[in-house]
Protein backbone atom coordinates (compact mmCIF):
# COMPACT_ATOMS: atom_id res chain seq x y z
CA UNK A 1 0.00 0.00 0.00
CA UNK A 2 1.22 3.48 -0.58
CA UNK A 3 1.64 5.82 2.26
CA UNK A 4 -1.45 8.20 1.20
CA UNK A 5 -2.39 10.53 3.95
CA UNK A 6 -5.97 10.14 5.44
CA UNK A 7 -9.15 11.72 4.49
CA UNK A 8 -11.55 10.26 6.58
CA UNK A 9 -10.88 8.36 9.66
CA UNK A 10 -13.38 6.97 11.83
CA UNK A 11 -12.55 5.33 15.34
CA UNK A 12 -15.28 3.02 16.79
CA UNK A 13 -18.37 5.24 15.38
CA UNK A 14 -21.57 3.81 16.64
CA UNK A 15 -24.82 5.82 15.54
CA UNK A 16 -28.14 4.97 16.81
CA UNK A 17 -31.16 6.16 15.06
CA UNK A 18 -34.85 5.65 16.41
CA UNK A 19 -33.16 3.07 19.21
CA UNK A 20 -31.89 1.32 15.89
CA UNK A 21 -28.11 0.76 16.12
CA UNK A 22 -27.59 1.65 12.54
CA UNK A 23 -23.26 1.75 12.68
CA UNK A 24 -21.91 -0.83 15.32
CA UNK A 25 -18.31 0.21 16.44
CA UNK A 26 -17.12 0.73 13.42
CA UNK A 27 -12.91 1.97 12.71
CA UNK A 28 -12.00 2.80 9.50
CA UNK A 29 -10.20 5.19 7.45
CA UNK A 30 -9.98 6.40 3.75
CA UNK A 31 -7.40 7.65 1.72
CA UNK A 32 -6.75 10.71 0.38
CA UNK A 33 -6.72 11.07 -3.72
CA UNK A 34 -7.84 7.85 -4.27
CA UNK A 35 -11.81 6.63 -4.95
CA UNK A 36 -13.04 4.31 -2.31
CA UNK A 37 -15.98 2.24 -3.21
CA UNK A 38 -18.34 1.67 0.14
CA UNK A 39 -20.54 -1.51 -0.76
CA UNK A 40 -23.33 -3.38 0.74
CA UNK A 41 -27.06 -4.18 0.71
CA UNK A 42 -29.58 -1.99 1.11
CA UNK A 43 -29.87 -0.87 5.11
CA UNK A 44 -26.53 -2.09 5.70
CA UNK A 45 -25.64 1.56 7.52
CA UNK A 46 -23.83 2.56 3.78
CA UNK A 47 -25.83 6.23 3.42
CA UNK A 48 -26.06 6.62 7.79
CA UNK A 49 -22.05 6.58 7.43
CA UNK A 50 -21.94 8.95 5.03
CA UNK A 51 -24.72 11.54 6.56
CA UNK A 52 -21.60 11.23 9.31
CA UNK A 53 -18.96 11.82 7.18
CA UNK A 54 -20.78 15.12 5.63
CA UNK A 55 -21.70 16.45 9.25
CA UNK A 56 -25.59 16.01 8.37
CA UNK A 57 -25.86 12.84 11.77
CA UNK A 58 -25.07 13.55 15.11
CA UNK A 59 -22.86 10.78 16.86
CA UNK A 60 -24.12 8.63 19.27
CA UNK A 61 -20.69 7.55 20.54
CA UNK A 62 -16.85 7.24 19.08
CA UNK A 63 -15.21 9.78 16.84
CA UNK A 64 -15.31 10.83 12.76
CA UNK A 65 -12.34 12.84 11.55
CA UNK A 66 -12.65 14.13 8.10
CA UNK A 67 -9.38 16.21 6.50
CA UNK A 68 -8.21 16.76 9.71
CA UNK A 69 -11.27 18.55 11.66
CA UNK A 70 -14.30 17.29 13.49
CA UNK A 71 -16.87 15.88 10.99
CA UNK A 72 -19.41 18.69 10.63
CA UNK A 73 -16.89 21.31 11.13
CA UNK A 74 -17.54 24.42 9.77
CA UNK A 75 -14.55 25.13 8.05
CA UNK A 76 -15.02 21.39 6.21
CA UNK A 77 -18.21 23.18 4.49
CA UNK A 78 -16.57 24.65 1.66
CA UNK A 79 -14.48 21.44 1.11
CA UNK A 80 -17.14 18.91 0.74
CA UNK A 81 -19.37 17.71 -1.44
CA UNK A 82 -22.07 15.25 -0.98
CA UNK A 83 -24.66 13.98 -3.41
CA UNK A 84 -27.51 12.16 -1.32
CA UNK A 85 -29.11 9.15 -2.88
CA UNK A 86 -32.38 10.74 -3.85
CA UNK A 87 -31.88 13.87 -5.66
CA UNK A 88 -31.60 16.54 -2.84
CA UNK A 89 -32.27 19.34 -5.63
CA UNK A 90 -35.49 21.91 -5.98
CA UNK A 91 -37.90 20.43 -8.48
CA UNK A 92 -39.46 23.88 -9.08
CA UNK A 93 -36.17 25.42 -10.12
CA UNK A 94 -34.39 24.74 -13.70
CA UNK A 95 -30.69 22.94 -14.13
CA UNK A 96 -29.03 25.90 -14.19
CA UNK A 97 -31.28 27.46 -11.21
CA UNK A 98 -30.38 24.83 -8.99
CA UNK A 99 -26.25 24.93 -9.63
CA UNK A 100 -26.77 28.67 -9.78
CA UNK A 101 -28.40 29.05 -6.48
CA UNK A 102 -25.70 26.20 -4.60
CA UNK A 103 -23.17 28.14 -6.80
CA UNK A 104 -23.97 31.57 -4.44
CA UNK A 105 -24.20 29.33 -1.62
CA UNK A 106 -20.00 29.05 -2.25
CA UNK A 107 -19.84 32.58 -3.41
CA UNK A 108 -19.05 30.90 -6.81
CA UNK A 109 -19.51 32.62 -9.90
CA UNK A 110 -21.45 31.94 -13.42
CA UNK A 111 -18.35 30.32 -15.11
CA UNK A 112 -18.31 27.05 -13.12
CA UNK A 113 -21.69 26.70 -13.53
CA UNK A 114 -22.12 25.80 -17.25
CA UNK A 115 -18.88 23.79 -16.94
CA UNK A 116 -19.94 21.64 -14.73
CA UNK A 117 -23.54 21.71 -16.22
CA UNK A 118 -21.42 20.63 -19.13
CA UNK A 119 -19.63 18.05 -17.11
CA UNK A 120 -22.48 15.78 -16.34
CA UNK A 121 -24.01 16.26 -19.63
CA UNK A 122 -26.94 18.53 -19.26
CA UNK A 123 -26.49 20.81 -21.25
CA UNK A 124 -29.38 20.30 -23.41
CA UNK A 125 -31.40 20.39 -20.33
CA UNK A 126 -29.92 23.89 -18.72
CA UNK A 127 -33.84 25.50 -18.59
CA UNK A 128 -35.60 22.49 -18.05
CA UNK A 129 -37.43 22.60 -14.81
CA UNK A 130 -35.91 19.68 -12.82
CA UNK A 131 -38.60 18.07 -11.72
CA UNK A 132 -39.47 17.37 -15.36
CA UNK A 133 -36.38 15.47 -16.24
CA UNK A 134 -35.89 11.92 -15.34
CA UNK A 135 -34.57 10.57 -12.06
CA UNK A 136 -30.98 9.84 -13.35
CA UNK A 137 -30.81 13.49 -15.05
CA UNK A 138 -32.03 14.55 -11.50
CA UNK A 139 -29.32 12.46 -9.77
CA UNK A 140 -26.93 14.53 -12.03
CA UNK A 141 -28.17 18.11 -11.33
CA UNK A 142 -27.23 16.69 -7.96
CA UNK A 143 -24.11 16.02 -8.77
CA UNK A 144 -23.41 19.35 -10.23
CA UNK A 145 -24.29 21.19 -7.65
CA UNK A 146 -21.92 19.61 -5.49
CA UNK A 147 -19.03 19.42 -7.94
CA UNK A 148 -19.87 23.79 -8.62
CA UNK A 149 -17.88 24.34 -5.14
CA UNK A 150 -15.05 21.76 -6.57
CA UNK A 151 -14.92 20.01 -3.63
CA UNK A 152 -11.35 18.14 -2.04
CA UNK A 153 -13.57 15.33 -0.83
CA UNK A 154 -16.71 14.16 -2.36
CA UNK A 155 -19.13 12.15 -1.28
CA UNK A 156 -21.43 10.18 -3.39
CA UNK A 157 -24.20 8.02 -2.32
CA UNK A 158 -25.05 5.78 -5.00
CA UNK A 159 -24.57 8.34 -7.61
CA UNK A 160 -25.09 5.91 -10.77
CA UNK A 161 -28.50 4.19 -10.20
CA UNK A 162 -30.52 4.12 -13.45
CA UNK A 163 -28.22 5.74 -15.92
CA UNK A 164 -27.21 4.22 -19.19
CA UNK A 165 -24.48 2.57 -19.39
CA UNK A 166 -22.23 4.63 -21.53
CA UNK A 167 -23.32 7.89 -19.33
CA UNK A 168 -22.03 5.98 -16.30
CA UNK A 169 -19.10 4.98 -18.15
CA UNK A 170 -18.59 8.53 -18.56
CA UNK A 171 -19.21 9.84 -14.88
CA UNK A 172 -16.96 7.02 -14.00
CA UNK A 173 -13.79 8.55 -16.19
CA UNK A 174 -14.53 11.70 -14.50
CA UNK A 175 -14.54 10.54 -10.58
CA UNK A 176 -11.02 8.76 -11.91
CA UNK A 177 -9.93 11.92 -13.75
CA UNK A 178 -10.72 13.81 -10.14
CA UNK A 179 -8.73 11.03 -8.22
CA UNK A 180 -6.03 11.70 -10.45
CA UNK A 181 -5.82 15.55 -9.79
CA UNK A 182 -5.80 14.59 -5.85
CA UNK A 183 -9.43 14.74 -5.21
CA UNK A 184 -11.18 12.05 -2.53
CA UNK A 185 -14.01 10.06 -3.40
CA UNK A 186 -16.04 8.01 -1.23
CA UNK A 187 -18.22 6.66 -3.64
CA UNK A 188 -21.60 4.02 -2.33
CA UNK A 189 -22.87 1.32 -4.59
CA UNK A 190 -24.91 -1.65 -4.34
CA UNK A 191 -23.92 -2.78 -7.68
CA UNK A 192 -20.86 -4.70 -7.15
CA UNK A 193 -19.66 -4.62 -10.64
CA UNK A 194 -19.20 -0.58 -10.44
CA UNK A 195 -16.11 -1.86 -7.73
CA UNK A 196 -13.97 -2.75 -9.82
CA UNK A 197 -12.94 1.04 -11.05
CA UNK A 198 -12.39 1.79 -6.89
CA UNK A 199 -8.54 1.78 -5.69
CA UNK A 200 -10.19 0.75 -2.47
CA UNK A 201 -13.05 -0.86 -1.31
CA UNK A 202 -15.12 -1.20 2.29
CA UNK A 203 -17.59 -3.80 2.35
CA UNK A 204 -20.79 -3.55 5.07
CA UNK A 205 -22.87 -5.36 6.40
CA UNK A 206 -25.57 -4.92 9.17
CA UNK A 207 -23.73 -1.86 10.41
CA UNK A 208 -20.53 -3.31 10.43
CA UNK A 209 -17.28 -3.38 8.27
CA UNK A 210 -17.11 -6.83 6.83
CA UNK A 211 -13.40 -5.76 4.87
CA UNK A 212 -11.53 -3.35 3.74
CA UNK A 213 -8.84 -3.64 1.05
CA UNK A 214 -8.12 -3.18 -2.59
CA UNK A 215 -10.52 -5.40 -4.66
CA UNK A 216 -7.69 -7.68 -6.02
CA UNK A 217 -6.62 -8.00 -2.13
CA UNK A 218 -9.92 -9.09 -1.68
CA UNK A 219 -10.58 -11.16 -4.54
CA UNK A 220 -6.99 -13.21 -4.09
CA UNK A 221 -8.21 -13.77 -0.20
CA UNK A 222 -11.26 -15.12 -0.71
CA UNK A 223 -10.64 -17.11 -3.75
CA UNK A 224 -13.38 -15.58 -5.87
CA UNK A 225 -13.14 -14.20 -9.49
CA UNK A 226 -16.14 -12.11 -8.85
CA UNK A 227 -17.09 -9.80 -5.61
CA UNK A 228 -20.65 -10.67 -5.53
CA UNK A 229 -19.12 -13.78 -4.55
CA UNK A 230 -16.68 -12.90 -2.74
CA UNK A 231 -18.83 -10.98 -0.61
CA UNK A 232 -21.02 -14.06 0.20
CA UNK A 233 -17.47 -15.86 0.79
CA UNK A 234 -16.85 -13.09 3.53
CA UNK A 235 -20.03 -13.19 5.08
CA UNK A 236 -19.99 -17.11 5.43
CA UNK A 237 -16.77 -17.21 6.79
CA UNK A 238 -16.89 -13.66 9.26
CA UNK A 239 -13.22 -13.88 7.59
CA UNK A 240 -11.81 -10.17 7.75
CA UNK A 241 -8.60 -9.58 5.03
CA UNK A 242 -8.64 -5.69 7.15
CA UNK A 243 -6.61 -3.25 7.83
CA UNK A 244 -4.29 -5.90 9.07
CA UNK A 245 -4.04 -7.13 5.46
CA UNK A 246 -2.98 -3.59 4.68
CA UNK A 247 0.13 -2.95 6.61
CA UNK B 1 -24.97 36.46 7.92
CA UNK B 2 -23.44 36.48 4.20
CA UNK B 3 -25.90 39.09 2.19
CA UNK B 4 -24.77 37.03 -1.27
CA UNK B 5 -26.24 34.21 0.14
CA UNK B 6 -29.22 35.81 1.79
CA UNK B 7 -29.33 37.32 -1.25
CA UNK B 8 -29.21 33.91 -3.73
CA UNK B 9 -31.83 32.28 -1.14
CA UNK B 10 -34.46 35.21 -1.42
CA UNK B 11 -34.01 35.09 -5.45
CA UNK B 12 -34.34 31.19 -5.33
CA UNK B 13 -37.65 31.55 -3.06
CA UNK B 14 -39.19 34.09 -5.47
CA UNK B 15 -38.55 31.97 -8.47
CA UNK B 16 -40.19 29.30 -6.73
CA UNK B 17 -43.21 31.15 -6.00
CA UNK B 18 -43.29 33.11 -9.20
CA UNK B 19 -43.03 29.34 -11.00
CA UNK B 20 -46.66 28.30 -8.96
CA UNK B 21 -49.23 30.46 -10.28
CA UNK B 22 -51.72 29.32 -7.74
CA UNK B 23 -49.65 30.24 -4.35
CA UNK B 24 -49.11 33.69 -6.81
CA UNK B 25 -53.05 33.86 -6.99
CA UNK B 26 -53.48 32.82 -3.38
CA UNK B 27 -51.39 36.13 -2.14
CA UNK B 28 -52.02 38.73 -4.45
CA UNK B 29 -55.72 38.29 -5.33
CA UNK B 30 -57.67 36.16 -2.59
CA UNK B 31 -56.92 38.60 0.14
CA UNK B 32 -58.82 41.02 -2.18
CA UNK B 33 -61.59 39.10 -3.32
CA UNK B 34 -62.74 37.97 0.17
CA UNK B 35 -62.29 41.35 1.49
CA UNK B 36 -65.19 42.82 -1.33
CA UNK B 37 -67.22 39.54 -0.40
CA UNK B 38 -66.34 40.62 3.34
CA UNK B 39 -68.00 44.14 2.31
CA UNK B 40 -70.86 42.41 0.10
CA UNK B 41 -72.48 40.65 3.01
CA UNK B 42 -71.66 42.78 5.92
CA UNK B 43 -72.76 46.01 3.85
CA UNK B 44 -75.98 44.64 3.82
CA UNK B 45 -76.96 45.25 7.33
CA UNK B 46 -77.69 49.38 8.02
CA UNK B 47 -75.51 51.38 9.75
CA UNK B 48 -75.99 51.12 13.82
CA UNK B 49 -76.55 54.26 16.32
CA UNK B 50 -73.09 55.19 15.68
CA UNK B 51 -73.30 55.75 12.20
CA UNK B 52 -71.09 52.69 11.18
CA UNK B 53 -72.23 49.42 9.25
CA UNK B 54 -70.87 46.31 10.78
CA UNK B 55 -68.54 46.15 7.63
CA UNK B 56 -66.45 49.93 8.60
CA UNK B 57 -65.87 48.21 12.33
CA UNK B 58 -65.01 44.67 10.86
CA UNK B 59 -63.85 45.37 7.66
CA UNK B 60 -60.02 47.09 8.88
CA UNK B 61 -59.72 43.58 11.13
CA UNK B 62 -60.32 41.43 8.31
CA UNK B 63 -57.76 43.21 5.94
CA UNK B 64 -55.09 42.16 7.75
CA UNK B 65 -56.00 38.77 9.36
CA UNK B 66 -56.61 37.46 5.77
CA UNK B 67 -53.20 37.94 4.65
CA UNK B 68 -51.56 36.62 8.03
CA UNK B 69 -53.91 33.88 7.28
CA UNK B 70 -53.09 33.23 3.57
CA UNK B 71 -49.22 33.90 4.47
CA UNK B 72 -48.68 31.03 7.30
CA UNK B 73 -49.36 27.78 5.23
CA UNK B 74 -47.68 28.94 2.27
CA UNK B 75 -44.62 29.57 4.54
CA UNK B 76 -45.16 26.45 6.66
CA UNK B 77 -45.35 24.33 3.52
CA UNK B 78 -42.78 25.72 2.22
CA UNK B 79 -40.25 25.33 4.96
CA UNK B 80 -41.61 21.59 5.64
CA UNK B 81 -40.79 20.65 1.52
CA UNK B 82 -37.46 22.17 2.07
CA UNK B 83 -37.29 19.56 5.13
CA UNK B 84 -38.62 16.20 3.62
CA UNK B 85 -37.12 16.97 0.02
CA UNK B 86 -33.49 16.55 1.56
CA UNK B 87 -32.12 20.28 0.36
CA UNK B 88 -32.72 21.25 3.92
CA UNK B 89 -29.77 18.59 4.83
CA UNK B 90 -28.07 19.38 1.52
CA UNK B 91 -28.03 22.98 2.66
CA UNK B 92 -26.64 22.59 5.61
CA UNK B 93 -23.62 20.71 4.26
CA UNK B 94 -22.49 23.87 2.87
CA UNK B 95 -21.56 27.35 4.45
CA UNK B 96 -24.69 28.74 4.68
CA UNK B 97 -25.77 29.78 7.88
CA UNK B 98 -29.56 28.96 9.51
CA UNK B 99 -30.19 32.97 9.84
CA UNK B 100 -29.02 33.35 5.71
CA UNK B 101 -32.02 30.62 5.36
CA UNK B 102 -34.48 31.83 6.94
CA UNK B 103 -34.21 35.31 6.56
CA UNK B 104 -33.72 34.59 2.57
CA UNK B 105 -37.56 33.13 3.56
CA UNK B 106 -38.43 35.92 5.49
CA UNK B 107 -37.34 38.48 2.55
CA UNK B 108 -38.88 36.43 -0.17
CA UNK B 109 -42.29 36.47 1.73
CA UNK B 110 -42.13 39.52 2.96
CA UNK B 111 -41.78 41.18 -0.57
CA UNK B 112 -44.68 38.92 -1.42
CA UNK B 113 -46.45 40.61 1.93
CA UNK B 114 -45.90 44.14 0.70
CA UNK B 115 -47.32 42.96 -2.61
CA UNK B 116 -50.38 41.44 -1.02
CA UNK B 117 -50.79 44.71 0.95
CA UNK B 118 -50.91 47.37 -1.19
CA UNK B 119 -53.49 45.25 -3.53
CA UNK B 120 -55.76 45.04 -0.43
CA UNK B 121 -55.38 48.47 0.88
CA UNK B 122 -56.19 49.83 -2.45
CA UNK B 123 -59.09 47.49 -2.88
CA UNK B 124 -60.22 48.25 0.54
CA UNK B 125 -60.40 52.05 0.50
CA UNK B 126 -61.05 52.36 -3.46
CA UNK B 127 -63.68 49.25 -4.43
CA UNK B 128 -65.36 48.76 -0.76
CA UNK B 129 -64.84 52.58 0.63
CA UNK B 130 -63.35 51.35 3.93
CA UNK B 131 -63.03 54.64 6.10
CA UNK B 132 -60.62 54.51 8.79
CA UNK B 133 -60.15 58.40 10.97
CA UNK B 134 -56.07 57.43 10.47
CA UNK B 135 -53.95 56.99 7.51
CA UNK B 136 -54.41 53.99 4.88
CA UNK B 137 -50.69 53.72 4.92
CA UNK B 138 -50.49 52.62 8.24
CA UNK B 139 -53.43 50.09 7.76
CA UNK B 140 -51.12 49.12 5.20
CA UNK B 141 -47.81 48.75 7.55
CA UNK B 142 -49.88 46.79 9.80
CA UNK B 143 -51.01 44.64 7.14
CA UNK B 144 -47.31 43.96 6.07
CA UNK B 145 -46.48 42.88 9.55
CA UNK B 146 -49.20 40.67 10.07
CA UNK B 147 -48.34 39.38 6.97
CA UNK B 148 -44.46 38.86 8.17
CA UNK B 149 -45.73 37.56 11.17
CA UNK B 150 -47.99 34.64 9.59
CA UNK B 151 -45.17 34.04 7.65
CA UNK B 152 -42.36 33.64 11.02
CA UNK B 153 -45.25 32.04 12.89
CA UNK B 154 -45.51 29.69 9.95
CA UNK B 155 -41.67 28.87 10.33
CA UNK B 156 -41.66 28.63 13.39
CA UNK B 157 -44.30 25.82 13.65
CA UNK B 158 -43.58 23.95 10.36
CA UNK B 159 -40.89 22.56 12.56
CA UNK B 160 -43.32 20.98 14.55
CA UNK B 161 -45.41 19.19 11.36
CA UNK B 162 -44.15 15.58 10.32
CA UNK B 163 -46.21 16.23 6.74
CA UNK B 164 -47.56 18.85 4.84
CA UNK B 165 -50.81 17.81 5.89
CA UNK B 166 -50.12 18.80 9.56
CA UNK B 167 -48.45 22.09 8.46
CA UNK B 168 -51.58 23.21 6.67
CA UNK B 169 -53.69 21.63 9.82
CA UNK B 170 -51.50 24.08 12.36
CA UNK B 171 -53.11 27.38 10.41
CA UNK B 172 -56.07 27.26 12.16
CA UNK B 173 -55.46 25.88 15.09
CA UNK B 174 -52.87 28.56 15.69
CA UNK B 175 -55.05 31.47 14.03
CA UNK B 176 -58.63 30.61 15.28
CA UNK B 177 -58.30 31.24 18.85
CA UNK B 178 -55.99 33.98 18.45
CA UNK B 179 -59.10 35.94 16.52
CA UNK B 180 -61.50 35.12 19.09
CA UNK B 181 -59.35 36.61 21.93
CA UNK B 182 -57.84 39.63 20.03
CA UNK B 183 -61.02 41.77 20.61
CA UNK B 184 -62.84 41.64 17.49
CA UNK B 185 -66.06 40.03 18.49
CA UNK B 186 -65.91 40.62 22.27
CA UNK B 187 -64.03 43.74 23.59
CA UNK B 188 -61.18 43.12 25.67
CA UNK B 189 -62.36 44.95 28.39
CA UNK B 190 -65.45 42.65 29.16
CA UNK B 191 -62.98 39.41 29.15
CA UNK B 192 -62.72 37.70 32.51
CA UNK B 193 -59.12 37.78 33.85
CA UNK B 194 -58.02 34.24 32.48
CA UNK B 195 -58.88 35.38 29.00
CA UNK B 196 -57.56 38.43 28.81
CA UNK B 197 -54.34 37.53 30.07
CA UNK B 198 -54.52 34.99 27.16
CA UNK B 199 -55.20 37.28 24.98
CA UNK B 200 -52.13 39.33 26.50
CA UNK B 201 -49.96 36.49 25.51
CA UNK B 202 -50.63 36.40 21.82
CA UNK B 203 -49.72 38.39 18.84
CA UNK B 204 -53.19 38.94 17.07
CA UNK B 205 -54.25 41.19 19.73
CA UNK B 206 -51.44 43.90 19.26
CA UNK B 207 -52.65 43.43 15.44
CA UNK B 208 -56.27 44.38 16.58
CA UNK B 209 -55.39 46.96 18.85
CA UNK B 210 -53.18 48.61 16.40
CA UNK B 211 -56.05 48.64 13.54
CA UNK B 212 -58.32 49.86 16.70
CA UNK B 213 -55.96 52.88 17.17
CA UNK B 214 -55.38 53.67 13.52
CA UNK B 215 -59.13 53.29 13.01
CA UNK B 216 -60.44 55.73 15.78
CA UNK B 217 -57.41 57.81 15.45
CA UNK B 218 -56.51 60.76 12.90
CA UNK B 219 -52.57 60.79 13.64
CA UNK B 220 -50.26 57.54 14.70
CA UNK B 221 -50.60 57.18 18.80
CA UNK B 222 -48.41 56.23 20.75
CA UNK B 223 -50.20 53.11 21.60
CA UNK B 224 -50.24 52.11 18.16
CA UNK B 225 -46.48 52.46 17.70
CA UNK B 226 -46.50 50.39 20.90
CA UNK B 227 -48.69 47.71 19.82
CA UNK B 228 -46.41 47.32 16.89
CA UNK B 229 -43.37 47.00 18.70
CA UNK B 230 -44.87 44.22 20.21
CA UNK B 231 -45.61 42.63 16.81
CA UNK B 232 -42.00 43.15 15.87
CA UNK B 233 -40.92 41.59 18.62
CA UNK B 234 -43.08 38.75 18.08
CA UNK B 235 -42.05 38.26 14.69
CA UNK B 236 -38.02 38.54 15.77
CA UNK B 237 -39.10 35.91 18.47
CA UNK B 238 -40.17 33.56 16.00
CA UNK B 239 -37.64 33.63 13.49
CA UNK B 240 -35.07 33.12 16.24
CA UNK B 241 -37.84 30.16 17.62
CA UNK B 242 -37.50 28.52 13.79
CA UNK B 243 -33.82 28.83 14.11
CA UNK B 244 -33.48 26.99 17.08
CA UNK B 245 -35.76 24.41 15.96
CA UNK B 246 -33.48 23.71 12.42
CA UNK B 247 -30.99 21.21 13.33
CA UNK B 248 -28.10 20.82 10.90
CA UNK B 249 -27.40 17.50 12.67
CA UNK B 250 -29.92 14.77 12.92
CA UNK B 251 -30.49 12.92 16.11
Amino acid sequence: MSPRATAIQLERLRIVRGGNTVLNDVTVSVSEGIITGLLGPSGCGKTTLMRTVVGNQKITAGSATVLGHAAGAKSLRRRIGYVSQSPSIYRDLTTVENVRYFAALYGIGKHRVHEVIEAVGLTGQRTDLAGNLSGGQQGRVSLACALVCDPDLLILDEPTVGLDPLLRVELWERFVDMADQGKTLLISSHAMDEARQCAELILMRDGAILAHAEPEVILRQTNCSDLESAFVALVRSGLRPLEEARS
Amino acid sequence: MNATTHWATTVRILTQLRRDRRAMFMILVIPALITVLFYATLSLQGAGPDGRTPYDRLGIFQIAVIPCAVMFPIAAITMRRERASGTLDRLFTTPMSKLDLLAGYGTAFSLGALAQAVIVTLVAYRVTDLSTAGSPLLVAMVCVLTAVLGVALGLFFSAFAETEFQAVQFAPIVLVPQLFLAGVFIPRDEMPGWLHSFSDVLPLTYVVEALQQISANTEATPQMWRDIGVIVAFIIAAVLGGAATLRRQEA
